[in-house]
Formats: C-alpha cells, sequence, structure tokens
C-alpha cells in the first residue's frame, strides 16, 4: 500500500467479501451492469458522433463526384477495397441503429413505450431492426454491387 | 421573513451574481429541441432514399452518378438530405459538447469551430449536388 487512501478503496461486496471497490471506466462490464436504458442511450450518442464523421465521407464522395472521373474513380475503388467496405459497414450499423432508435425517441417524446417492461422490450426491437436492416442492406448491396 | 410582512414574495434561489450577468436559461432549449424533432422526422424517409441511392450508386462511373444527379427529383431530394441532416447534426454536436465541456470559453469555441466545419462540408455538399445537376 503506497497511499493511505488506499485504505478506502477496499470495501465489502454484498456477500459480505472484501474486494477492492471498482473505479470508474474499468467498472462498466463488471462491477455496473449494463442496463437497457443507459446502453441504448450512450450508444445513440455515439452513432450520432459517428453518423456525424461519416458526412465527411459523403461531402468527399459528392465533391469527387462533382470534380471528375478520375477522382471519381478513386473514390469509388477505395469503398470497393476492404477498408472501404469495413467503413461502409460501420456507418450503415450506426445509420440504422441512430435511425430506429431514433424512432424510439420520437415515441418516448409523443408519452409511448415508457413503462419499464416496454422499454426493455422496444429497446430489443431497435437492436433487432439494427441487425435485420443491416443484414438486408450487405445483401442487396452484395448482389447488385 | 418577520412576521409582519405580509406581501407576497418570491424566493430568487440563483446568486446575486447570475442574475446581474444573466445567466441560467437562454430561453432558447424549446426551439433546439422542437428543430431537432422535426428534423428527425424529415431524416426517416430522407435517410432511407440515401440508402437506396447509395445501393444504387454502387460501382456506378461518373457518367451513371451524373446521370443519377441530373435528375431533378434526385437533386431536389438530396438538397433536402443535406440542408436537414447538418442542420440535424449542428444541434445534435451542440448538445453533446455542451453537455461533457465544461470550461465556457473551450465550449464555446468547440461549437463554433463545429459549427464552421459542418457549414463548410454542407456547403461543399451542396455545390457538388449542384454542380452534378446543372451541368
Amino acid at each position: 500500500m503506497k497511499d493511505v487512501r488506499e485504505a478506502l478503496m477496499i470495501g465489502r461486496n454484498s456477500e459480505g467479501k472484501l474486494v477492492r471497490r471498482p473505479v470508474s471506466p474499468f467498472m462498466l462490464g463488471s462491477a455496473y451492469r449494463f442496463q437497457m436504458s443507459s446502453l441504448s442511450s450512450i450508444l445513440h450518442r455515439i452513432t450520432g458522433c459517428a453518423l456525424g464523421a461519416g458526412t465527411i465521407l459523403m461531402t468527399l464522395w459528392l465533391v469527387c463526384a462533382a470534380s471528375g472521373d478520375g477522382a471519381f474513380s478513386i473514390i469509388q475503388a477505395i469503398w470497393a477495397s476492404w477498408i472501404g467496405m469495413l467503413i461502409l459497414f460501420g456507418f450503415t450499423v450506426a445509420l440504422f441503429y441512430h435511425f430506429c432508435n431514433g424512432i424510439r425517441h420520437l415515441a418516448w417524446d409523443s408519452g409511448k413505450g415508457f413503462e419499464l417492461p416496454d422499454m426493455h422490450r422496444n429497446g430489443k426491437l431497435v437492436f433487432a431492426g439494427t441487425v435485420a436492416l443491416t443484414v438486408l442492406f450487405w445483401v442487396v448491396a452484395l448482389l447488385v454491387w | 421573513m418577520s412576521t409582519q410582512d405580509k406581501s407576497p414574495s418570491i424566493t430568487m434561489r440563483r446568486s446575486q451574481l447570475g442574475r446581474a450577468r444573466g445567466l441560467g436559461s437562454a430561453k432558447h432549449g424549446a426551439a433546439h429541441w422542437w428543430a431537432e424533432r422535426v428534423t428527425s422526422v424529415a431524416l426517416l424517409p430522407l435517410s432511407l432514399y440515401f440508402v437506396v441511392s447509395v445501393i444504387m450508386l454502387l460501382g456506378a462511373d461518373a457518367h451513371a452518378m451524373h446521370a443519377y444527379m441530373a435528375e431533378p427529383w434526385n437533386s431536389a431530394l438530396f438538397l433536402a438530405l443535406i440542408i436537414i441532416m447538418f442542420y440535424h447534426l449542428s444541434m445534435g454536436l451542440q448538445v453533446v459538447v455542451e453537455d461533457y465541456v465544461p470550461n465556457e470559453a473551450k465550449r464555446l469555441l468547440m461549437v463554433m469551430v463545429l459549427k464552421g466545419i459542418i457549414i463548410f462540408l454542407a456547403l461543399a455538399s451542396a455545390v457538388s449536388v449542384l454542380k452534378l445537376a446543372l451541368s
């Protein structure tokens, strides 16, 4: 023990066992159980910010298209590469999650789906919808590409 | 409060300095909140249109892209998407910055820089779509 404050970091858990108290970011997933409410909320923010970064890609795509054949063929080739596809995959997951959970937020704004069992159910529905839309997109995309 | 004082009064819970500086609600919260909702409703069909457009333009050459944006419906929908999406993004990112940056100067600067970048991206996208549509 290097610091007297370390003594305060020892506590008892609900079974009476002596444990080190969990510290903030490292407690996520271990001592702090993710709940549908907090997880779906933070994912809405993270995907929103990711989509914000994604708008740079959309802008690049449109600017390349407007600047000529050479630039456009380069950016289309980048999307077709494995790293481009990986970025696009992340983009579609973020988009479909934000889309589905956005509908959930609009339902909440109109006063619907607030009860805990409903909130858990529509949260699972959002995750299922995200997976379904992402799979649908990539099945169609890989068929027409 | 003394017992003789019968006049109705309101207890101000804000400090005198806070009142003098006019801090607190800017009275713009409801408009911001409502605009975020309105743009999100508009983005539901527009983002689906964007996804379908992306699928139709996968592997397209410059000629096919030009022909797509030369259709007035497509360029109009893309312009609507660009305007509404970047507006929605600027409001969303502003809230994120305001939530996580406690220093007032840093917060103002970050919001300004982000909004500047967003306006530039929106203009670059819109000009590109217009160039494809009109040339």
